[in-house]
């Protein structure tokens, strides 16, 4: 005991030591950071003793950002009982300049995680601290860090903090330009498991080259070229009892990016060496996956893109399921809805295990006159689709373990995702404008899901939105909507209500009906209401009301977010 | 070693904390020349290079994202009169999309398909956006001719560009902001 004691004071006079030289090494540096009167600076400089001129300038920044919620039990709506009555997830980013060096910690609490976050969130930290140096063709982090190879077919660690998503690795990444035109990148670390670490160390490179300034003679041509390649391999040693499990994985990828003038081409293509995991089963089958997009922008825009995906849940632990973990990201060729029956309901997300999909997507803006009335209108179209691959099982269980064999040009017979849609947005005159939306969807819920027994949905979605002007401050918008199905839980009706007078204030009232349910004891209601304050960097926003059980997604990735009801406090800040 | 760096920055933001409240006005910010972005055709630029494609001007740096109903919203707005606030400040206003993979290839022929005259680039690591502390969009701001960011703004609500551009004429014109 009395040694750990010794050592605790030593430990503390270590760090009073720590601290003091920071505050030393900072007070020469921080005069510098104002642009400050001389006898102002004389002034801050007299005061910390000496000063080093030669420091560079440094400065501060930060964010903060806290969601909190207090839940009711309503058993109508199946919120379940919430024992801790009120839950609160906060962030707060510090970031701190100096010169080529930048350092950065967020402090995460989750107390507990809101509903619909993963429980093993609960409790608080600092999961995220970096240091980075920056030289002009070098840079070097240590760390936690964000990083995505081409497409992320093979690699993408991201932060999407609504859906309690982070990827970040823990580790040591550099990336250099030794020449012109070259870009490579290389890490080694260990993927962020909630307030710990993946015991699977991650090893990746990349390498870029862009063909127009590494030619002679090229780098004024309309035609840009970029091609790049990338390898990533994870360790994850096997203390599986039954199979002989690769302790290392490596995956691979290639890719090109040509643009000339509004045309635009970016093709991708990943190879993932055998990797038995729960998800697939522990079957020893390589994965592939193939994103092909075009474009062309011009009066009209035109995004035509196609994907093929083959076995590639690539994550850090064999052993998990579920959206935590992911070492890739495999986006969804579907538009991202933003009205709350279209994009909340029957939301789709790739199926890495197996997906064949499309997408054409054509905007255009119908010049002022005729047609597109004084103002001009907007017209967007699109129109996606997704199917299973072509699958045909081996039995070879006992063997080779492959699983299935299938055909890279055919399309599985199982739909999965059908999207047709259409979106009008014009204004009528100086006071009024409007959105109209129509979107036909079918919904495979068993297999996007990955449920029983709800089969496919097909529905049909309405949107009408009008904003009203006032005065050029005062605003009033009604969006309505419907979804209409037979299946499932029946059609849908919303009305939604926005007053806003900018740029401070904002109030709005909502209601979502279940109206034809078909147990007509579900036929519920579910009303709410907000108001907030916004001023300059900071949001406040108060609400109160029943929240529908649903699927929030951002950028193809979803999560389940259960019923609630209760009172919402939302406040995010930055400087 | 963590808790050593833990130590020595909490050092580092005490010793900051001081001289910056000793003084009236704020320090300024300019766009990191660290941070890469990308053009709509792939090329990467350092971040710096956005505040400077209007020396001397004043630059509104918007973030947004294609899937972003009040980022749509305000862009659209700023476009139908961006002619007459480019013609009585000079502004150059600069559209920084988010987007992921998912959607970085729609950006381009929605800006054109949309008739917009913006510069666009492409932050998709989210980088600028992690360097610049912007929690959600659209994050709007504003910075003078010498790139040095003065006021900024989160979210949209119509009727913000009315204040935005009255913000760019007193940036144009050398006045104080006023707030």
């Amino acid at each position: 005991m009395r040694k750990k004691g010794t050592l605790a004071a030593a430990q503390r006079v270590k760090r009073c030591l720590l601290i003091g030289w920071g505050l030393l090494q900072l007070h020469g540096a921080a005069g510098q950071v104002l642009p400050t009167t001389a006898g102002a600076g004389v002034g801050a400089n007299a005061a910390s003793g000496t000063s080093s001129p030669s420091l560079p300038a440094a400065a501060l920044h930060g964010d903060l950002q806290l969601d909190a919620q207090t839940y009711r039990p309503d058993a109508a709506i199946g919120a379940p009982v919430v024992p801790e009555r009120l839950r609160a997830n906060t962030f707060a980013n510090l970031l701190l300049t100096a010169g080529a060096f930048s350092a950065g910690v967020r402090y995460e609490a989750y107390l507990p995680p809101l509903q619909g976050f993963d429980p093993r969130y609960r409790g608080q930290g600092f999961p995220y601290r970096f240091l980075r140096y920056d030289a002009r063709r070098l840079h070097v982090t240590v760390g936690n860090f964000y990083e995505q190879f081409g497409n992320g077919l093979i690699f993408r660690a991201y932060e999407e903090r609504n859906l309690g998503l982070d990827n970040s690795i823990d580790g040591l990444r550099v990336q250099a330009e030794p020449h012109a035109g070259i870009r490579l990148t290389g890490l080694v670390g260990r993927q962020r498991f909630f307030f710990d670490k993946s015991p699977t160390i991650v090893r990746g490179l990349d390498a870029e080259f862009s063909l127009n300034d590494l030619l002679p003679g090229l780098d004024s041509a309309a035609t840009r070229v970029t091609v790049g390649g990338s390898f990533v391999s994870k360790y994850q040693a096997d203390d599986d009892p039954t199979y002989v499990l690769p302790e290392n994985v490596g995956a691979g990828a290639g890719r090109l990016t040509l643009t000339h003038g509004g045309f635009a081409l970016n093709a991708e293509y990943a190879h993932k060496a055998n990797d038995p995991t729960f998800t697939n089963s522990y079957i020893y089958r390589p994965g592939r996956a193939a994103l092909l997009s075009a474009s062309w922008s011009g009066a009209v825009g035109v995004v035509a893109a196609v994907k093929r995906v083959e076995n590639m849940d690539f994550r850090v632990d064999r052993a998990s399921s579920g959206a935590y973990g992911a070492l890739n990201f495999l986006p969804a060729l579907t538009r991202q809805h933003t009205y709350a029956l279209a994009a909340t309901l029957y939301p789709y997300a790739t199926q890495p295990l197996g997906e064949v999909a499309g997408q054409v997507e054509v905007t255009y803006h119908v010049p002022k006159g005729g047609l597109g009335g004084a103002y001009g209108t907007d017209i967007s179209f699109n129109m996606s689709a997704a199917n299973g691959i072509d699958r045909r099982r081996l039995n070879d269980e006992q063997t080779t373990r492959q699983g299935y064999a299938s055909a890279f040009f055919k399309p599985g017979p199982t739909v999965l995702f059908r999207d047709y849609n259409l979106e009008l947005h014009r204004r009528f005159s100086p006071r009024w404008k409007a959105n109209f939306a129509y979107l036909h969807l079918t919904y495979n819920k068993d297999a996007v899901q990955g449920l029983e027994g709800y089969g496919t949905v097909q529905a049909h979605v309405v949107v009408v939105d009008v904003l009203h002007k006032f005065s050029p401050r005062h605003s009033l918008r009604l969006e309505t909507q419907t979804l209409q199905t037979r299946q499932d839980q029946g059609a849908w009706a919303m009305a939604l209500l926005e007053y806003t007078h900018s740029p401070h204030f904002f109030a709005t009232i909502y209601d979502q009906w279940n109206y034809a349910n078909p147990h007509p004891e579900q036929r519920l209601h579910y009303l709410g209401g907000q108001v907030g304050y916004v001023g300059g960097t900071t949001r406040l926003a108060l609400g109160y009301g029943r929240q529908r059980a649903g699927i929030v997604c951002v950028g193809g990735v979803c999560r389940f977010v259960p019923a609630s009801n209760g009172a919402s406090l939302s406040l995010t800040s930055s400087f | 070693m963590f808790f050593r760096l833990l130590w020595i920055s909490g050092g580092v933001v005490l010793g900051l904390v001081r001289p910056a409240w000793a003084q009236q006005s704020p320090p300024t910010r300019l766009l990191p020349a660290t941070v890469q972005v990308r053009t709509l055709d792939g090329k990467s630029v350092p971040a710096n290079t956005l505040g400077a494609l209007a020396p001397g001007k004043p630059t509104i740096v918007a973030f947004w994202a294609t899937w972003c109903k009040p980022c749509i919203a305000e862009l659209t707005n700023i476009a139908e009169e961006y002619a007459d606030w480019q013609r009585e400040s000079g502004v150059q206003l600069v559209a920084v999309s988010i987007d992921d993979t998912r959607n970085a290839a729609k950006v381009a022929p929605l800006v054109r398909g949309k008739g917009w005259e913006y510069a666009v680039y492409l932050d998709q690591n989210q980088d600028l956006k992690r360097a610049l502390n912007v929690t959600n969009v659209p994050h709007t701001f504003l910075l003078n001719g010498a790139g040095e960011i003065v006021w900024q703004h989160n979210a949209y609500q119509e009727g913000d560009e009315v204040h935005l551009r009255e913000l760019a004429r007193r940036v144009a014109n050398g006045q104080p902001l006023g707030e």
